[in-house]
């Protein structure tokens, strides 16, 4: 292993000017340190700018902490995935890294086998009906998550307690309440990648045997032959149009003007009947379809569309002006149905003996019960829960507002979940005891400086990969979802030309498009993209779905052929061009591009 | 056939069937036609054909001579042997009726085409063989722009004579092939092909049944055939007939017909051509369409030589020269991928641990 391919090492990157000391809103469990050195150093480290397009603030690490815990637990020790341990991730300048662990040993592989073969086989053989509880499991979980309270410390206990001998009070119920947000949230990271890591296990051996079959055959063609037509990713945007409609046939569409200010429109229409009629059938569909975030579940300030409708304003009133013209809102979904059999059965035809027709029929149909599974899961943890939990952070939030801890409610946020234990702790013992917290002092110092290292961090621009390039990417999730393969990465490697006018990524959806760029770093530019441009950004969230109506393709840095923006393109029928490394580096907003969602190129048109 | 045999016969009546008559490389144009191909105008001067010049001449008793003495490890008998019979070819006249045909064949092109003198490629067809084996032995000759009847006598006398190179003579005979088989020629409107090249019903590359490779350059197809220029190469997915991938290169040189006799020269492209894709997407797509459809008919993967002809409209200026069977990775043997698939579940295990075990 002399001669690995190596990027850089990840204690070679300097810390950007003025970010000193941003090690210490992350754990030191999360960190790369000296005593850990050589194995870090020898192992690759990616950036997943698909889940933390931005610096994590601290409280949010804890979506990852869930996440990766939940993976590591089934995909190491539950379901014994043969080649593949968890992921592990570290944070380096406030962004996430994360480094597949792989099974070394071929005799350890075998065993693992033995038992996948069994335990993902009871899963595999019951899916439809599986998925079908799972859900349900999930929406318990949300209704628990909602019933929990952060209650008003009183002056004295309301006598009720006494009275029912309850024999603990209001401290206890704070102190519980928190317990059960870190447990709802660290257990419902577990029951997501319950279904997600085996799902991908069996995605990709699809891909693989398509890679056998027909070696050139494009990761594109794979998808669109397994491709989920209609999941619940797609509902929210579909509920948008409805609204649409509603609104032209209640004759309050005038009040949807692109620019106009959401919170007074609201207004406006509660003055009428028809209005208030609209807002009802907007809070009818909002519950749950517009706890949609605008990213992807992981950011704490990635709000809901319920919370910020602002965010998906500019869209509807897209959606109503088209209406009006007459034009039809309507995915093609018994086209797209058509178009997948249609791929379908053209490469079945191309299948040499009938074993091999056998085998693709079988293992196509395991894996679109499957992969139907992994498009639709997304709205049910990584929107709906994640909505609903970052707002019930936020209610323990206030309680610290009011007890002077914080000045703010999103304060909370800059602190790790266990620096927030320590500070309920000081809180409920200041509070009971009745003498003064250090908190009120203690924190807003911290709070300050970290926010100003946020605001710095977020403008570093992170290498796509750190450490050594392994000889094989064994892990499905990480070839399947990020896209990740020694390939990818030798290319990540050659030095780029600054001559080059010709960016490379994943052919991710077909067609050819030339058209001013527009280069979205965060998703609050999302409302700055016109009608005709094409979007690049770092990574393109499944919920920037309504802008994709004004687009005419997408480019990213980072994405691979399952990623969900993939599917929105395809399902929108707009080239894209995912995973090229650095097309929000070397492209400017206006600059013309074309885009080959064939080939998976993009090409520099002007300087 | 019915009734008597003809010399000549027209390319939009014969196939496979006629194979005895007009070779392989005929039959397979009668073939095209009948799939809906286009492609240029032109006859067969069928084997019969042939038979009734060496009979006119008195020649089969003399080529039975000449190669009686013939050994196929012995160049130099077999140059002596060449040289001969083509003496013995070009010395002798072709009998009026088959000169009488074969001018009325190329009057006819001449009407057809509305061309005084039409210019024409007169190539051997050869009967037994399959024609990429005889293409390999070198036993398909071509003349390319050939204009008027005398040329066009002359060529079709050359082409008989050129079932005799050594090549092909020490091929037949280590194939054992029979010696005196017959030879037919095809006569056939040449097209000016603003660009040309040939495409494979599968990747060359690595044999992907579900691609059509379509390698093209400016002008005649030699440029791409003899590997003169690094040609434009589109790769088109042959279930959804999308181009997934475009390499253009720089296409430097071309070769354009000079003279009466059409001498293919070789000259420089103009700069500003010379990275420019030498076909448009509906071009690329509308040959993959075609290219498709005959290896659903013919049922095995193909080879096949295409021209774009200048100064006609899409579609109607595509045409396809000649195909045949794919043969380098059609004759590796079939082995199925999923070989003892049992159910979905073991093959997912097997992956999986395979995957990381062949590490």
């Amino acid at each position: 292993m002399t001669d690995a391919l190596r990027f850089q090492s990840p204690f070679e990157v300097q810390t950007p000017p003025g970010c000193e000391g941003w090690t210490e809103m992350y754990p030191y469990y999360l960190l790369f340190s000296e005593d850990r050195r050589q194995e870090e150093e020898n192992k690759l480290w990616f950036y997943n700018g698909m889940h933390a397009p931005e610096a994590v603030h601290p409280f949010d690490t804890i979506g990852f902490e869930a996440g990766y815990l939940g993976i590591g637990e089934m995909s190491s020790r539950m379901f014994a995935i043969p080649p593949a341990m968890g992921i592990d991730f570290r944070f380096l300048n406030g962004r996430l890294y994360i480094s597949p662990t792989a099974v070394g040993d071929p005799k350890k592989i075998e065993e693992r086998a033995k038992l996948f073969e069994r335990r993902a086989g009871y899963y595999f053989q019951n899916w439809p009906q599986f998925y079908e509880e799972w859900r349900e499991k999930v929406k318990r979980e949300i209704e628990q998550l909602k019933a929990i309270r952060f209650p008003e410390l009183p002056e004295v206990e309301d006598e009720r307690l006494v009275f029912e001998r309850k024999g603990y009070g209001t401290s206890q119920e704070v102190f519980e309440a928190y317990h059960r947000l870190l447990e709802s949230i660290f257990r419902i990271w577990q029951i997501h990648m319950e279904i997600v890591m085996i799902g991908f296990a069996a995605y990709f051996t699809f891909y693989e045997f398509c890679k056998k079959a027909f070696p050139e055959i494009s990761d594109q063609a794979i998808t669109r032959m397994v491709g989920a037509i209609d999941v619940s990713m797609f509902r929210p945007n579909d509920e948008l149009k409805r609204l649409a409609k509603r609104a032209v046939e209640l004759g309050v569409d005038s009040h949807f003007r692109p620019g106009a200010d959401v919170k007074e429109v609201f207004q406006v229409l509660e003055q009428t009947e028809a209005g208030r009629t609209w807002l009802e059938e907007w809070r009818r569909s909002s519950d749950p379809w517009f706890y949609m975030n605008t990213g992807d579940g992981f950011h704490h300030h990635h709000r809901a569309w319920v919370d910020d409708p602002g965010a998906v304003f500019g869209i509807l009133c897209d959606y109503v002006a088209k209406v009006k013209r007459g034009e039809s809102l309507e995915r093609d979904i018994e086209g797209r149905r058509r178009d997948r059999d249609q791929i379908t059965e053209g490469y079945r035809a191309l299948l040499q003996t009938e074993e091999d027709r056998r085998a693709f029929d079988q293992l196509l149909g395991l894996v679109r019960n499957v992969y139907y599974s992994i498009e639709d899961h997304k709205f049910y943890v990584e929107h709906w829960y994640q909505s609903v939990f970052w707002n019930k952070v936020r209610e323990l939030g206030a309680l610290f507002v009011r007890q002077g801890f914080f000045r703010d409610v999103e304060d909370i946020f800059y602190l790790h979940w266990s620096e927030v234990h320590q500070a309920l702790m000081d809180l409920l013992l200041s509070w009971t005891i009745g003498a003064p917290a250090r908190g009120p002092v203690y924190w807003p110092p911290i709070i300050a400086r970290r926010r100003e290292l946020m605001r710095k961090l977020r403008e570093w621009n992170p290498p796509p990969a750190l450490g050594t390039v392994p000889e094989a990417v064994v892990d499905p999730a990480v070839v399947m979802l990020w896209g990740i393969t020694p390939e990818r990465l030798r290319a990540w490697l050659e030095p780029e030309k600054a001559e080059e006018k010709v960016l490379r990524g994943f052919a991710a959806s077909p067609g050819v498009v030339e058209g001013p760029a527009r280069v979205v770093l965060s998703v609050d530019q999302l409302h700055e993209v016109q009608e005709g441009e094409i979007l690049v950004c770092s990574v393109t969230e499944p919920s920037w779905a309504p802008v994709f109506s004004r687009i005419r393709a997408t480019v990213s840095d980072i994405g691979g052929m399952m990623s969900h923006a993939a599917i929105v393109a395809r399902e929108y029928g707009i080239p894209a061009v995912l995973g090229t490394g650095s097309a929000t580096k070397r492209i400017r907003t206006g600059q013309r591009i074309r885009v080959d969602g064939d080939a998976g190129t993009v090409t520099l048109l002007e300087d | 056939m019915m009734g008597e045999v003809p010399f000549v016969l027209d390319f939009s009546r014969v196939g496979f069937t006629e194979r005895a008559l007009v070779g392989g490389k005929v039959a397979s144009l009668g073939e095209l036609l009948r799939h809906g191909c286009r492609v240029p105008p032109g006859f067969a001067v069928t084997s019969f054909g042939y038979r009734r010049f060496l009979e006119a001449n008195g020649l089969e008793d003399r080529l039975r001579q000449v190669l009686a003495s013939v050994a196929p490890n012995d160049l130099e008998s077999l140059e002596r042997a060449s040289q001969q019979i083509t003496g013995m070819f070009l010395e002798s006249r072709i009998p009026r009726e088959v000169q009488g045909a074969i001018e009325r064949g190329y009057e006819e092109l001449s009407i057809r085409t509305q061309v005084s003198d039409p210019p024409v490629a007169v190539r051997s067809s050869a009967l037994a063989e399959d024609s990429e084996q005889a293409s390999f032995a070198g036993q398909q000759e071509t003349y390319l722009w050939v204009r008027g009847a005398e040329n066009v006598l002359d060529s079709v006398r050359r082409c008989w004579a050129s079932a005799f190179t050594p090549r092909a003579l020490s091929y037949r005979l280590t194939q054992g092939i029979s010696l005196d088989d017959g030879v037919a020629v095809g006569v056939q409107q040449m097209v000016h092909p603003r660009a040309a090249g040939v495409l494979f019903t599968l990747s060359p590359r690595t044999g992907d049944r579900s691609l059509i490779v379509v390698e093209g350059s400016w002008g005649p197809g030699v440029a791409v055939v003899s590997g003169e220029v690094t040609p434009d190469e589109f790769t088109v997915n042959k279930v959804t007939l999308e181009i997934v991938h475009r390499k253009i290169s720089p296409k430097t040189a071309q070769f354009v017909p000079t003279g009466s006799e059409g001498v293919l020269v070789k000259v420089p492209v103009p700069e500003d051509l010379q990275t420019k894709p030498c076909l448009c997407d509906e071009e690329v797509v509308e040959l993959a369409r075609l290219a498709r459809h005959l290896e659903q008919v013919y049922g095995f993967p193909l080879d096949i030589e295409w021209a774009v002809a200048e100064n006609e409209a899409f579609p109607h200026n595509l045409y396809l020269l000649q195909s045949r069977p794919e043969t380098v990775w059609s004759r590796r043997p079939r082995s199925s991928i999923a070989a003892n698939f049992k159910d979905p579940l073991s093959y997912v295990v097997q992956t999986l641990a395979g995957k990381a075990l062949s590490r």
